[in-house]
């Protein structure tokens, strides 16, 4: 080391003392709660044609999720925004880690201005609501529509959307586009041509279908173990028809026993026997087991599948041509059920939201309104063949089948729409909490009773967890 | 500083320092000579024994100023931080009040926690132990498990230099793509393994190996982990022990010992400081397991406390979660700690 004879211990020594010294002299400053300034977003004039007031050449940023409905439908409606506004540029971003990308930059008060909040990555919406991270669209709700200005955005929309984004408010933090409706899925030619049945509309003749269903070499039932979470899709309404709405209100507000009632024991032990009597086709386990469950089932191996209406997008390149694929509603258990057969489990979905520190939030709430045009709508249907929310954007257009059946269903339910809020508002206790205990039950570890215990014990930690910001019933 | 530097070279000496000089005039010459250049130096300064210690330091802090700052900067701060967070209810907005242990009371109740704990602290415990035993065997194989050549004392089977490459493969591949893989291999109706004990006549042993089951899940995560690091440390152990000089081999094989003696006699013995680093890493690799377990394994079949905390992380209880982090490296450091004392042994120079 020459004439300066540095040894190795006192520059660890003096290492030492520098990394000990450096933060308590308040390099701490810098803060993750820190926090962006409070600048208002920017607002151009307000008038007819622009509403919002939008300012018309500031740049707009849009995340997308990354999923089975790709990003070209709104690709479409950034491309609107462009046409409508020539001097703003849109700039669309797509990802599969919605929470990765976004959150830090919604912590940092930095925010796109339109975010895609879905997908297995979201960000909890609740929290998001209550640290006053998302704006109030009640504006946007107010504003006259894209295609008659005499009509409110509102009064475009379904049944359903303004609910969705209350979180027990008046406000409005959440905007679904698209209504999923869910439900056990069929091919009706397979019914009808191998099987020679009705769709079934009482558990009994469920079971008799899949006993047929057996003898010709088929499974009844098959459902995707990797995310045993999907059996909700068809458990969902049954425990609305077993218990009624006093059931599903219980879920949502976590009350006390709302898994231990009579209900929820009818269901799981429907769902018990079919396992017991071997009629459902197991074994698609891992992250992919929907695609492998969903090509198992187009490919004549199942003949139900409890999923939701993206199903007919995600498995249209395996699912043969005369397939006419169908979704039933949940069979009743009997006549004197609370909620008649029908019901159905078509909650409005895939959210965005505007974050109230959006630079351009005013266009992040116009983007929205083109996204509720008829034009979109009929885009987003055309992209992705799901329902739109906006009221009537696909009447009298030529539906694939599966859709086609969708919207059947919902104009068969009529007032019998069930949404579980609890799986938006506690969205661990159904995407893991329930995947656990479903996972376990259809793997036959755990029994009917068993299962409901620890769903109850799940509810009432997130009851108690004051880490989870509970919502209230108004 | 009670450094006592001798002159290294003899050039310069102590002894002329001018007696009389007050002490304020000297320490402020020296405040001053700590950004002077030497030849701007004062001669009297120059000429303190004191200014060697500085020149000494000013030398280090040269070379370190700026590596620290980055490291206290993104390394030391966030540490710091998250220790502050794990006190407070953050829940990713801009308030975090001090809520006092209540994250660490919520955690010591938290069933599932424990339930986490308890398979990362299994992957602690089994997969090192695995992972090791395997990359000291195959690195002893390549380099003196062969049979004996003329003129050498000892020599690698044969094609050990193909080996060490091979081995060596999964270390290239980044552990999302060996995640992916090893879920498609494991898939119970496609799954290669599946598949293979089928074509072999072995049906009885298949298994749903990521199907919901935990001693299944946390036996195929664990063969994951294992067969992803075992390259790095073929090549790592097969480095010390080409270190280790012949001629103890060489004496080792005059004395009659065989292949396995000289194993636990010299060899061992002699990369011991190579092992106890391995082990150190090794356990933390095994009890972070984030990315394997994420991307591989369902999360009702089995869940390691990094993939909990993840999840805290996405439900927004950021509180919770960094508390959660900090108890993860409290348990690093404690077994780091513990490998230091129980693999402490006295060290060989060779």
């Amino acid at each position: 080391m020459g004439t300066n004879s540095v040894n190795r211990r006192d520059v660890v020594k003096a290492t030492a003392a520098g990394l000990l010294a450096v933060p308590a002299l308040g390099s701490l400053t810098s803060c993750a709660t820190g926090g962006g300034s409070d600048d208002k977003a920017e607002k151009g004039k307000k008038s007819a044609k622009n509403p919002l007031s939008v300012k018309e050449d500031a740049p707009l940023q849009a995340y997308i999720f990354n999923g089975g409905y790709d990003d070209k439908y709104a690709r479409f409606v950034s491309d609107m925004y462009e046409k409508r506004y020539p001097k703003a540029k849109v700039d669309q971003k797509k990802t599969e880690r919605i929470a990765t990308q976004v959150q830090p930059r919604i912590i940092k008060g930095d925010p796109p201005d339109v975010v895609n909040n879905s997908g297995a990555e979201m960000m909890s919406i609740s929290k998001l609501v209550k640290n006053k991270q998302v704006s109030d669209v009640t504006e946007l709700l107010d504003a006259p529509s894209w295609d008659d200005p005499d009509v409110k955005v509102r009064d475009t929309l379904v049944p359903g959307v303004l609910e969705m984004g209350q979180f027990g408010s008046d406000a409005c933090y959440q905007l679904n586009i698209a209504q999923t409706v869910y439900g056990i899925w069929y091919s009706d030619t397979m019914l009808r041509e191998k099987l020679d049945a009705e769709y079934p509309k009482t558990w009994d003749d469920m079971l008799a279908l899949c006993k047929k269903a057996k003898k010709k070499g088929m499974h009844g039932w098959t459902y995707p173990a990797g995310h045993p979470r999907y059996m909700f899709f068809s458990m969902y309404a049954m425990f609305g028809q077993a218990g009624g709405r006093k059931q599903l209100d219980a879920f949502d507000y976590l009350e006390p026993n709302a898994w231990k009632t009579d209900a929820v024991k009818q269901v799981f032990e429907a769902y018990e026997e079919l396992l017991a009597k071997k009629y459902v086709l197991t074994g698609f386990d891992g992250k992919n087991a929907h695609i492998e469950a969903q090509t198992a089932w187009t490919k004549g191996k199942a003949v139900f599948i409890p999923d939701g209406s993206w199903v007919e997008n995600e498995a249209k390149d395996t699912t043969p041509k005369n397939f006419e694929m169908r979704v039933g509603a949940t069979p009743s258990f009997d006549k004197g059920d609370p909620m008649p057969y029908g019901t159905l489990y078509a909650p409005p979905g895939e959210p965005y939201i505007i974050p109230a520190k959006a630079s351009n939030r005013q266009g992040g709430l116009e983007w929205m309104r083109m996204m509720y045009s008829k034009k979109a709508a009929v885009n987003l249907f055309r992209e992705v063949s799901s329902m739109p929310v906006v009221k009537g954007a696909i009447d009298g257009m030529e539906l694939p089948p599966g859709v086609k059946s969708a919207q059947q269903a919902v104009k068969a339910a009529g007032d019998n729409i069930v949404i579980a809020f609890f799986k938006e508002w506690y969205a661990d206790l159904w995407r893991v909490d329930f995947d656990e205990v479903v996972g376990k039950f259809m793997n036959g570890e755990s029994s009917v009773k068993e299962a409901m215990n620890a769903m109850q014990k799940a509810a009432d930690r997130t009851a108690k967890d004051p880490d989870v910001t509970k919502i209230k019933k108004s | 500083m009670k450094t006592e530097t001798r002159p290294a070279t003899g050039g310069q000496t102590s002894g002329k320092q001018p007696p009389g000089r007050t002490r304020t005039s000297s320490g402020l010459a020296f405040a001053l000579a700590v950004v002077l250049p030497p030849r701007f130096t004062p001669e009297r300064v120059r000429t303190d024994r004191r200014y060697r210690t500085l020149d000494k330091y000013r030398f280090i802090v040269g070379f370190l100023a700026l590596p620290l700052l980055f490291y206290t900067v993104f390394v030391i701060s966030p540490f710091l931080q998250a220790i502050y967070y794990s006190f407070t209810d953050w829940a990713g907005g801009t308030t975090a009040n001090f809520v006092g242990g209540d994250n660490y009371v919520k955690m010591w109740n938290d069933e599932k926690f424990w339930d986490s704990l308890e398979s990362s602290l299994l992957l602690l415990v089994v997969v090192p132990l695995i992972t090791l035993t395997l990359g000291i065997f195959f690195a002893y194989m390549i380099t003196a498990g062969g049979r004996h050549r003329r003129g050498r004392a000892v020599s690698g089977v044969a094609g050990s230099s193909l080996y060490k490459i091979v081995y060596f493969f999964p270390q290239v591949l980044s552990i999302a793509l060996i995640a992916v893989v090893w879920q498609q291999v494991y898939s119970s109706r496609s799954g290669l393994l599946n598949g293979l004990l089928g074509s072999v006549g072995l049906e009885s042993l298949e298994q749903r190996w990521l199907g919901g089951d935990y001693k299944l899940a946390l036996f195929s995560t664990m063969a994951v982990i294992a067969w992803s690091f075992v390259g790095f440390y073929v090549v790592l152990f097969s480095a010390a022990m080409g270190a280790i000089p012949k001629d103890i081999y060489e004496a080792a094989l005059l004395d009659g010992a065989g292949r396995v003696a000289t194993f636990f006699r010299v060899t061992l013995p002699l990369i011991w400081d190579t092992v106890r680093t391995g082990w150190i890493y090794m356990g933390i690799q095994a009890l972070d397991a984030f990315a394997v377990v994420l991307i591989m394994v369902p999360p009702h079949a089995l869940k390691v406390t990094p993939v909990y905390l993840y999840e805290r992380f996405r439900e927004g209880q950021f509180g919770y979660a960094t508390a959660i982090g900090v108890v993860l490296l409290v348990l690093s450091m404690i077994f780091t700690l513990i490998v230091m004392r129980i693999g402490r042994r006295d060290q060989i120079e060779y």
